[in-house]
């Protein structure tokens, strides 16, 4: 059995060509993933009956969508109605939501089957993956390394051809870390592109959903389908969805590109600095102008995010405790002493440490010194990137300063942890669009990751230049 | 609950305690300190259904079955803001006269409870919807005493704990979680219990006025927050406040203020401090309590909604409803002087509740406002007394009420009969007309046969009638008595006076 | 401290254990040591935000400015089922989540 998941059309031929039921091919895809999932683990499970009642289901469906039949992996924090979604934390051990996150539903319309919750950091705490209660996944690539995390096991299940295409969470790079460590195609979307509704909250002001691809077209069609307004998220954006797989085919002669000098200072490895140079090179003789832009407060964007981040995740996380749903203490007499076991046995330490830290920043008699100046110094980031996209169309930098670590390697390190996202955190304090598109390997055959953020809503220029650069490659 | 009649006798009783501290020992104290109150007024408003998901707001439905996702505060829910409930407290902030702010924003507030699902609250911390309003109560002297309000925000209701007596466990229900509330925030500005109560019959006053709420504290729809503290006449400092809770209704509001305005002048008569605590009101004990729960860090960390956005009230839609508020409390009570031409007492009876004052004009469109405010304020008061009933509880179409003043007004029955019609008319919900043919009230108003029954009666009362001659005139009350037993009752009472006048006194 | 500056000073392991508390998490000795050290390093290096003049930039908290007045109609949707609302509860009893009493 060779089952093609290189890409959407190319997956779409295999089946066309296999002729059979949809429910049948769908135990082939199970059974391939599964396989494939002893080594890399970026499945927490792989349920082959779920999977054959998903295709039957879609197989039901009259009207056949842009993605129909395609095997799709969930982060497991987007939640399927009735279906485990646990964040990767023993503290929603077997929860089952009653309901549907909008973007399983879009996708779902659409056609695409539903393979299962991807592993992640828990509760998307991380840049690596470790710290999922079911334990690390593996770099496709090399197993010894991390994938890049916390959408870790949504961006090696794509890299290792397990599923063609997955969704992921992004935060603060989630998606594009691991996107880049994994060498695949990772985009973050305008904050309020995509409904954040169905999606365990992090930190709600940063989070938005993205898709995981093997390619740029791919990645622009599942936007085309997960993106649009939502009522029920307030923070969803009723603009116009544009037909991204349109803006394929366009050159990008008219494109600026700007270079900010501060992603290439120091702590950026070598070979990551010559494959971004080789891209750059690569893009002007596509035709695009390159020109040199400063967002000076670029190295403020870490301690900003570590107030802002782990405040709003140390509120969102306060609901478990074990009254309405999830894991519940049998150590305890009383309430508070329920509340504090079921917590202390819940949450790993990389939880624990974020809860802390942002339950501090919002303290009283520190709410001043730390929330309220983060969210101040998120002001002029956001400024920057205002005052650079006058005079360019998007921003070119690398994804991550290196490329992927071993397993274990920073896990008792959590700043040196943190500043593994030094690059892709500032979009998501500015809430702009941008993509992590493989470009190249560093000398050890592990991936390089470029990264290119646009203004608001400009996901199709990001489209359009990353694809230009894909096919030149 | 009908505050009027309830409001009045609480009143009174009122009264009488304030009389007895006017004697020996508890008058010096009282003289001695300044009791200042400020006061926390929870309103649920009347939405279909609440603040930021849409499950029904129904009081009383079975636990947990007015419940979503969102409201249960499951993973990966988001809330969106209700629009009738930022126009409901629009309203109320608007009709007290407060600031309305250019903008606003909600925020989190975080503590741990299982009745609140999130472990936070969503309310309003620094940008609230309005700041500045007033109340403006009437004190005993008649004079009026003008209460501000320092600020009013929305926010969401918590869920119902369920505490088993002496067991181990608790139970939640979350049918309320989510309702929306106002929370309106006295300035400190209250001086007595007494003025407490008044502001709160006052404010209550203005929102059921605006149809916002039914404002009923037995189910929970306003529920009010007391601080308290005491200082020595004459100083500006204010001393440690005491912040009492668990007060069900407006009467327990003002008992517990008594109670706690005796205890800290008896602490403080002792030399002794006031602890900032909170307290609850035991209705049954007539005490407050120190609540002894584990002194818990009010360290609330609130900081801005993340998943709601921020609101921008245009001044263009706070004119608009302003424009287009229902008449006021205020304005009525001068409507119904000017129109009806009552005075103040029964204007304040018959505005004291909106609902009475609707029905009183329903009333008045048939019958003449003189005798339909007697009406009300006398049986239907009673009857709604009797039964603890609003008084469109009653059962009693206005018309209805109209009917029986006319046939009083035609002679058609007599002011006794008609009082058993009403009666009837609220117990069976009949229409007056047939209760009067039905149970053979009509008056007798044929003269013909008055005169026949007359005769009669002259002739067996020879020595009543000679009174009568005599120039005794309470023979006469006498002589139409006779004509109504004879009549059971029926005989026009107007028409048998002149029948008899004329037939004796010729 | 003053509170519009970030604390030089690392913080100390009674704010820690006072943070824990406000979390409804408990820490052993150990545990808080090791937090109270790694939190330390973290917030010395946030501390660089000091070096950012805000002192007339306002806080970001919605990056879109676009992002206002958004609300629903008052129509009611639907409401899960009792059976489905405490489906997931650890604890359930009569249609109530129950939990241990409060104290």
């Amino acid at each position: 059995m060779k089952i093609t998941l290189s890409n959407i059309t190319a997956y779409k031929k295999w089946l066309n060509k296999e002729n059979k039921p949809l429910s049948l091919a769908a135990k082939d895809l199970a059974a391939h993933a599964a396989e494939i999932n002893k080594d890399v683990r970026s499945f927490i499970a792989i349920d082959p009956d779920v999977i054959t009642n998903r295709a039957l289901s879609l197989e039901k469906q009259t009207k056949r969508g842009s993605l129909w039949g395609v095997p799709v992996a969930l982060k497991d924090n987007i939640c399927i109605k009735g279906g485990l979604t646990t964040c990767g934390s023993r503290i929603l051990e077997g929860f089952r939501p009653p309901y549907n996150a909008t973007v399983a539903t879009k996708l779902q319309a659409a056609g695409a089957l539903l393979m299962g919750r991807a592993n992640m950091d828990e509760f998307a705490f991380g840049s690596s993956c470790e710290t999922s209660c079911y334990g690390p996944t593996r770099n496709p690539r090399d197993l010894s390394r991390i994938p890049g995390g916390s959408s870790g096991g949504s961006c090696a299940a794509v890299a290792a051809a397990q599923v063609v295409a997955a969704l992921g969470s992004d935060t603060g790079g989630s998606v594009r870390q691991p996107a880049s460590l994994c060498g695949v195609v990772g985009l973050k979307p305008t904050y309020g592109r995509v409904s954040r509704f169905g999606l365990v909250a992090f930190a709600s002001s940063l989070d938005q959903i993205g898709p995981v691809t093997t390619n740029v077209e791919d990645c622009a069609r599942m936007l085309e389908v997960i993106s649009g307004h939502d009522a029920k998220d307030s923070t969803s954006v009723d603009i116009n969805v544009p037909e991204y797989t349109a803006s394929l085919e366009r050159d990008i002669k008219d494109v600026t590109i700007g270079i900010p000098k501060e992603y290439f200072t120091c702590g950026i490895s070598k070979d990551v600095s010559r494959r971004v140079q080789e891209a750059i090179k690569a893009l002007k003789g596509l035709g695009a102008k390159i020109v040199d832009v400063s967002l000076p407060h670029t190295k403020y964007a870490v301690s900003c995010y570590y107030i802002i981040a782990p405040a709003e995740a140390s509120s969102n996380l306060a609901r478990y405790e074990g009254v309405h749903y999830g894991r519940r203490s049998a150590h305890a007499e009383d309430l508070i002493e329920m509340y504090i076991a079921s917590r202390n046995e819940g949450f790993g330490a990389e939880a624990k440490r974020r809860i802390l830290l942002g339950t501090y920043a919002l303290s009283s008699g520190y709410y001043d010194a730390y929330y309220l100046k983060a969210q101040k110094v998120r002001t002029k980031i956001a400024d920057d990137f205002r005052a650079v996209f006058t005079a360019c169309d998007c921003i070119l930098t690398p994804t991550s300063p290196t490329t992927a670590f071993k397993i274990g390697e920073r896990i008792d390190d959590p700043l040196k942890m943190y500043l593994s996202d030094i690059f892709t955190i500032p979009a998501n304090l500015a809430g702009l669009p941008a993509i992590s598109v493989p470009c190249g390997e560093d000398k050890s055959g592990l991936p390089v990751g470029l990264q290119f953020m646009a203004g608001p809503f400009k996901e199709e220029m990001l489209i359009r230049v990353a694809h230009a650069y894909e096919r030149s490659r | 609950m009908p505050m009027n009649g309830a409001g009045r006798q609480q009143s009174q009783q009122f009264v009488v305690l304030g009389e007895s501290l006017k004697t020996g020992e508890s008058m010096d104290k009282k003289g001695k300190y300044e009791t200042v109150v400020g006061l926390e007024v929870h309103v649920q408003l009347a939405t279909k259904t609440k603040v930021f998901c849409s499950c029904s707001t129904r009081f009383g439905a079975e636990p947990n079955t007015q419940v979503c996702p969102v409201c249960l505060g499951q993973p990966g829910v988001l809330p969106v803001l209700n629009k009738e409930a930022f126009m409901c407290s629009l309203k109320i902030a608007i009709a007290l006269g407060c600031d309305i702010q250019e903008s606003m924003k909600f925020d989190r507030k975080n503590y741990y409870y299982p009745d609140l699902p999130k472990n936070y609250q969503i309310s309003q911390f620094d940008m609230p919807l309005a700041y500045a309003g007033e109340v403006r109560i009437t004190l005993e002297d008649g004079q009026e005493k003008r209460i501000g309000i320092t600020r009013a925000h929305m926010e969401e209701d918590a869920g119902k704990l369920i505490h088993d007596p002496g067991g181990m466990c608790s139970y939640v229900d979350l049918n309320r979680t989510g309702t929306p509330l106002l929370e309106i925030v006295s300035e400190p500005e209250i001086r007595s219990p007494e003025e407490a109560h008044e502001y709160l019959v006052a404010l209550k006053r203005i929102i059921k006025y605006l149809g916002v709420s039914d404002c009923n504290m037995a189910e929970g729809s306003l529920r009010c927050d007391a601080n308290i503290s005491l200082r020595e006449k004459g100083r500006s400092k204010l001393g440690s406040k005491v912040e009492i809770k668990n007060m069900n209704s407006f009467k327990a509001v003002r008992d517990a203020l008594f109670y706690e305005e005796e205890r800290q002048a008896e602490v403080l008569d002792e030399g002794g401090t006031i602890k900032q605590e909170t307290r609850l009101w035991d209705e049954e004990k007539n005490v407050t309590s120190s609540m002894r729960a584990k002194e818990e860090s009010h360290d609330y960390r609130y900081f801005p909604e993340p998943d709601l956005v921020p609101f921008d009230i245009s001044p263009h839609l706070v004119q608009k409803i302003r424009d287009n508020l229902p008449e006021l409390p205020a304005a009525r009570r001068e409507r119904f002087k000017k129109k009806y031409n009552l005075d103040w007492y029964d204007v304040g009876v018959l505005t004291s509740e909106k609902e009475i004052a609707d029905f009183f004009e329903s009333v008045t469109v048939l019958t003449e406002p003189r005798s339909a405010c007697n009406w009300i304020k006398g049986e239907i008061m009673m009857h709604m007394n009797e039964r603890s009933a609003g008084i469109f509880e009653l059962n009693i179409e206005p018309g209805y009420l109209a009917k029986i003043i006319c046939m009083v007004r035609d002679g058609i029955i007599s002011n006794l009969a008609a009082k058993d019609v009403l009666r009837e008319c609220i117990e069976r919900g009949k229409d007056p007309a047939d209760i009067v043919e039905q149970k053979g009230l009509l008056q007798v108003s044929d003269k013909g046969e008055l005169e026949l029954i007359v005769d009669e009666v002259i002739t067996v009362n020879e020595k009543t009638v000679n009174d009568l001659k005599n120039g005794k005139e309470n023979a006469l009350g006498f002589l139409i008595g006779q004509v109504m037993r004879k009549t059971k009752g029926k005989a026009n009472p107007k028409l048998t006076g002149e029948i008899l006048r004329k037939k004796i006194k010729g | 401290m003053n509170a519009n500056n970030i604390n030089n000073n690392p913080i100390s392991t009674d704010v820690v254990k006072y943070v824990a508390e406000l979390s409804r998490l408990s820490l052993d000795e150990k545990d808080t040591i090791t937090f109270q050290h790694q939190l330390a390093r973290i917030l010395e290096y946030i501390a660089q935000l000091n070096e950012v003049d805000t002192d007339s930039t306002p806080p970001t908290t919605h990056v879109l400015p676009t992002m206002k007045d958004v609300f629903r109609e008052d129509v009611p949707g639907g409401s899960l089922s009792q059976k489905e609302a405490l489906d997931a509860a650890p604890d359930s009893v009569r249609g109530f989540f129950r939990v241990p009493r409060v104290i």
